[in-house]
């Protein structure tokens, strides 16, 4: 079951079987730098009041596979945030 | 902040400034104590942050140490512009010949130190400045330069004070004026500085007032006067909104949103950057708005405490709509703070479009913050429109929202 939550201005999802990987969850929970992810033993769970202070800074998007984490901007029409490499080039 | 006159003399103290001989009581068997130790006449002074002492009888003189007693008790059992005294400070009673008045504040139109000296002490400097214009000299020095010790000696002599008088006025004076400058004071007052019977000069009262963000670089002083962090010492007890306020900003690390400063005004302010919020806040006023609070925010605090602070002033009673207005910001994220204050109106109940008058922050991710504010209906301006158009605009739109006629600026 994939791990998602919706705050008021962002949504962020994780796919299975990524949700379910503890290594991804452990750099989930590592990587952001606002507690969106917990590592909820060994699953990846969403910090549904921590949504909000998502700064879009991208690193949750670097982990696992490419397009298996997704950061939604609600107040854009549901934009993807982009990684930040792509976003860069 | 400000220091109670006992920790005002014990400052002064350090700094050379002669004081009476005495000490503090916090019970009535202390003062009576203190008097005795003292010996000869005495005063008993309560120790409140206001003024107005002498009428409201938290000053009494006795003459033995049992009179002192009865003195302390009605005076720690008074309570003074809604204060309750700290403690009774007893000190020996003065033979007064001659008052004057020495004081240091900082000018802030010239940007340097001012000193003032009176030879008309014990009155209010005002009122002396107001009807006796010509016993009152300045002069202004530098807060870099080596301190000019004869600058104070012009400053009490333009007033014709000569001889050895004239020597220890200006010792005096030079004193305050270092004190000042080392503690990171903002105003620095002996009034009464009072000439004794035999000529000696000594500080009868004293009012001292720190810069609040000098509080740190004096955590030793602080500490030798036992003042905690948690006294703010401010010029009256904080309202409920503001400590209110203040537990909004201590409940996250990130930034300010908080330093609330509760008015009676309509219009609510989500203010900040830089000094953004005094000009902001004059620029209101200016216009003809009626301010509910002042306010800082800044140094990206996060969207929950921006959230939690916009509900706080929504909450205010009367409180028609809110400004959010900041100068241009860098280290502060436009759609953090689009995020925070749209929440915080939405949760307490009410549309962005109509509670907020005008979003004028301008800086990092102005983009994604005025695309928050598009979806919501919000009316924003990016840097082009001068904070004062902008708080023009909002007092417009809550003169508008209470039916009242445009005024023409």
């Amino acid at each position: 079951m994939a791990a998602s939550g919706s705050g008021m201005f962002i949504r962020c999802e994780v796919d299975e079987p990524a949700a379910s990987d503890a290594a991804i969850a452990k750099q989930l929970a590592s990587v952001c730098p606002v507690d969106i992810y917990a590592d909820d033993s060994g699953r990846v769970r969403i910090v549904d009041s921590n949504l909000d202070e998502c700064i879009l800074c991208g690193l949750c998007l670097e982990v696992g596979p490419a397009g298996a984490v997704r950061v939604l901007k609600l107040y854009d029409g549901g934009r993807l945030l982009e990684r930040p490499a792509a976003a860069g080039a | 902040m400000r220091f109670y006159e006992f920790e005002a003399k014990t400052l002064l103290g350090m700094s050379g400034v002669p004081v009476s001989k005495g000490g503090t009581a916090l019970t009535a068997d202390d003062a009576a104590r203190i008097a005795g130790e003292v010996g000869g006449d005495v005063v008993l002074k309560s120790q409140v942050l206001s003024g107005g002492r002498m009428k409201a009888g938290g000053i009494k003189f006795a003459s033995a140490a049992e009179e002192a007693r009865t003195a302390a008790e009605q005076i720690l059992a008074l309570e003074i512009g809604g204060q309750r005294p700290r403690c009774v400070l007893v000190e020996s009673k003065q033979p007064v010949k001659k008052e004057y008045y020495a004081g240091v504040i900082y000018d802030a139109l010239a940007k340097l130190p001012v000193a003032i000296f009176s030879d008309l002490g014990g009155i209010d400097i005002e009122q002396v400045a107001e009807t006796h214009p010509g016993h009152v000299a300045r002069v202004h020095f530098s807060t870099f330069s080596p301190f000019p010790e004869f600058k104070m000696k012009e400053l009490v002599a333009s007033l014709g004070i000569s001889g050895g008088e004239l020597n220890a006025l200006t010792r005096i004076m030079s004193q305050l004026a270092q004190a000042f400058l080392r503690y990171g004071l903002t105003l620095a007052e002996i009034n009464p500085l009072a000439q004794l019977d035999d000529g000696s000069i000594i500080a009868l009262d004293s009012h001292l007032d720190m810069e609040e963000e000098a509080r740190d670089g004096q955590a030793a002083l602080l500490a030798r006067l036992g003042i905690g962090r948690e006294e703010t010492r401010l010029a009256r007890p904080p309202t409920p909104f503001e400590i209110r306020g203040a537990e909004v900003d201590a409940s996250d690390h990130r930034g300010v949103a908080g330093r609330v400063v509760e008015f009676d005004g309509t219009l609510g302010c989500v203010i900040g950057a830089g000094g953004g919020s005094l000009t902001i806040f004059d620029a209101i006023r200016k216009f003809g708005g009626d301010p509910a609070n002042y306010c800082e925010i800044g140094g990206n605090p996060s969207v929950k405490k921006a959230a939690e602070l916009t509900k706080l002033i929504l909450s205010k009673p009367g409180v028609g709509k809110i400004c959010v207005i900041m100068n241009v910001v860098s280290n502060t994220r436009v759609d953090i703070v689009a995020r925070g204050v749209v929440k915080g109106v939405i949760e307490a109940g009410y549309d962005p479009a109509e509670k907020i008058a005008i979003f004028r922050i301008p800086g990092s991710w102005e983009d994604e913050g005025f695309k928050i504010l598009e979806k919501y209906g919000v009316e924003y301006c990016d840097r082009s429109v001068p904070m004062s158009e902008a708080a023009r605009r909002a007092v417009e739109k809550m003169r508008k929202a209470k039916g009242e006629p445009e005024v023409v600026a």
